[in-house]
């Protein structure tokens, strides 16, 4: 498979905090990358500069061979723990916007046929997630299962080259998460996504992950723990698990 | 049951508001009443019968000057006034308060420039805007404006910016650009908060409403007030705050209920 991300000599500093030091990693298309790590070592971090939110102090990030701007685009799609969908949208409607941002830039909403043909693709999308008989609530009226999953859907319909998830199911209780693990391994394979997950959660890391790795400082100064960043301390490669779920 | 458990029923609510309300108009008519039981000729508490008469004459028939009828020919001019008033107000908060919550450039030019006119007191303005734009509508219009539009813009851009930011995120990752993250997430976002701001700045309007026809109008709620003042009238300026009361209950139910309306998912009650 080829490379579709890659970091070279990353670093993150704030100030002279040192948040992310000397990251060397390649992630390949196709991949379910698991992020793990203590709180505070830098993982959302991690994803903010995957996502574009901010830029490295130091080293470049490609994605697909170009560098990256320092600047969120539909390329990458995101799913946050929480407010990732718009409260003043139905589950339909947030899941058109994506659509209607790409091809009505300034009215910003899409009418006749081409409406038509979005609210196809969104509904079918909003199927795939589980949503099919739910296009018309509001957020406030769904559960956060559902809420999660229209999130999903919502970063799905833009068909990004990158899927990033900061604790996705981190709020969720376990017999719920248990269905969004299905979920999500499904969409994987049937999109072919590629996909990054910050979680906390170990057993989801390594169930849903090919790759598990673990963020942390390899160096501690304990009177200046600011100024060591964390990097990628474990990488370990979930090929027999892969296989493994491939082959059911 | 402890009292913060007592949950009262529609009709109980009903009931229960208009005790006190009920109680007031009572004490008022006893006093009133005693009063004119030793002077007949009272004007400070005119009874109700006074009030009934005066009135009449306000609202059925026309002035002999005008030839219109006063009482109406005053609530048309004043609500003319405060709605143009509020009006460029709340197409002032919407678009400078969009633009100053979502761009940070805009927020950091024009910022300090709101947050400066919204301390200066607008009453302290008024001479100006009379010397500035004369004694007529505009200058009058243009307190209300002053007055209330400063505050809503920054109401707006803060509640604007206070979205969380994982939403702004988001919709850049969906392919939106800053046009169509004010328009489609900021914007739908602003208005029920926007109703809002209008309710709380209708108070504050018919303060520099009533100020500015007290000192310089020849028709309106306020100039009559102050007219009749002088004949020490009370049985005309009580109705006219009744009214005005009113009126102003009026619109801040009108806006509650059409903020309810049309925008459901901001008032959890789908829930
Ligand atoms: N804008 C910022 N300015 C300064 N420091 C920051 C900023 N954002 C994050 N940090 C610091 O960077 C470190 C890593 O933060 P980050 O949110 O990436 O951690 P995390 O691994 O996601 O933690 P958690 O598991 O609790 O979500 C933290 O120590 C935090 O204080
Ligand atoms: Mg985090």
């Amino acid at each position: 498979m080829s490379t579709l991300l890659s970091f070279r000599d990353v670093w993150v500093e704030y100030g002279d905090r040192i948040i992310i030091e000397k990251l060397n990693l390649d992630i390949e298309e196709g991949a379910f990358v698991s992020i793990v790590g203590p709180s505070g070592a830098g993982k959302s971090s991690f994803l903010r500069l995957i996502l574009g939110q901010e830029g490295p102090s130091r080293g470049v990030i490609t994605l697909d061979d170009t560098p990256l701007k320092p600047e969120c685009g539909p390329d990458r799609g995101v799913v946050f723990q929480r407010y990732s969908v718009f409260p003043h949208l139905t589950a339909l409607r947030n899941t058109i916007l994506g659509l209607e941002c790409e091809k009505a830039p300034v009215l910003g909403r899409l009418f006749g046929s081409a409406r038509r043909a979005a609210v196809e693709e969104a509904t079918e999308m909003l199927t795939a997630v589980g949503l099919g008989h739910s296009l018309d609530l509001y957020p406030a009226q769904m559960s956060g299962g559902m809420q999660q999953r229209l999130a999903i859907a919502q970063a799905l319909v833009k068909r990004p080259r990158i899927l990033l998830l900061d604790e996705p199911f981190g709020a969720l209780d376990p017999g719920i998460r248990a269905d969004m693990h299905a979920l999500i391994r499904n969409l994987w394979r049937k999109y072919s996504l590629t996909i990054v997950m910050v979680t906390h959660d170990i057993r989801e890391a390594f169930s849903l992950g090919t790759r598990v790795l673990a963020l942390d400082k390899r160096r501690h100064d304990p009177h200046a723990p600011h100024r060591f960043g964390a990097t990628v301390v474990y990488d370990l490669p979930m090929r027999e698990r892969a296989e493994e779920t491939e082959a059911e | 049951m402890r009292w913060v458990n007592r949950q009262v029923g529609r009709g109980g609510r009903v009931l229960l508001g208009a005790v006190p309300i009920l109680l007031l108009l009572l004490v008022y008519i006893v006093m009133a009443a005693s009063r004119h039981a030793v002077n007949p000729a009272d004007k400070i508490l005119p009874l109700p019968g006074a009030m009934a008469e005066s009135m009449s004459a306000l609202l059925f028939v026309p002035d002999q000057l005008t030839g219109q009828l006063v009482f109406w020919a005053d609530t048309m001019a004043s609500l003319q006034r405060l709605g143009i008033g509020l009006g460029i107000s709340t197409l002032m908060a919407l678009v400078v308060g969009l633009a100053l919550g979502v761009l940070p450039p805009v927020r950091a030019t024009f910022g300090p420039l709101v947050t400066g006119i919204a301390v200066i007191p607008p009453i302290a303005l008024l001479p100006i805007l009379f010397i500035a734009l004369g004694l007529g509508e505009t200058s009058k219009v243009a307190l209300i404006v002053i007055g209330i539009a400063p505050v809503m813009i920054r109401d707006i851009a803060a509640h604007v910016s206070a979205l969380p930011r994982e939403q702004v995120i988001k919709a850049l990752t969906l392919g939106a650009n800053s046009w169509q993250v004010m328009i489609r997430v900021a914007l739908p976002q602003a208005m029920p908060r926007l109703l809002h701001a209008i309710r709380l700045a209708l108070g504050p309007a018919w303060v520099f409403l009533i100020s500015a026809e007290a000192i310089a109008s020849d028709v309106g709620l306020g100039y009559r007030i102050f007219l009749v003042r002088r004949y020490l009238s009370m049985d005309v300026i009580l109705p006219y705050v009744a009214w005005i009361a009113l009126l102003a209950i009026a619109m801040d139910m009108a806006l509650t209920f059409l903020s309810h309306r049309l925008f459901p998912w901001a008032h959890g009650e789908s829930h």
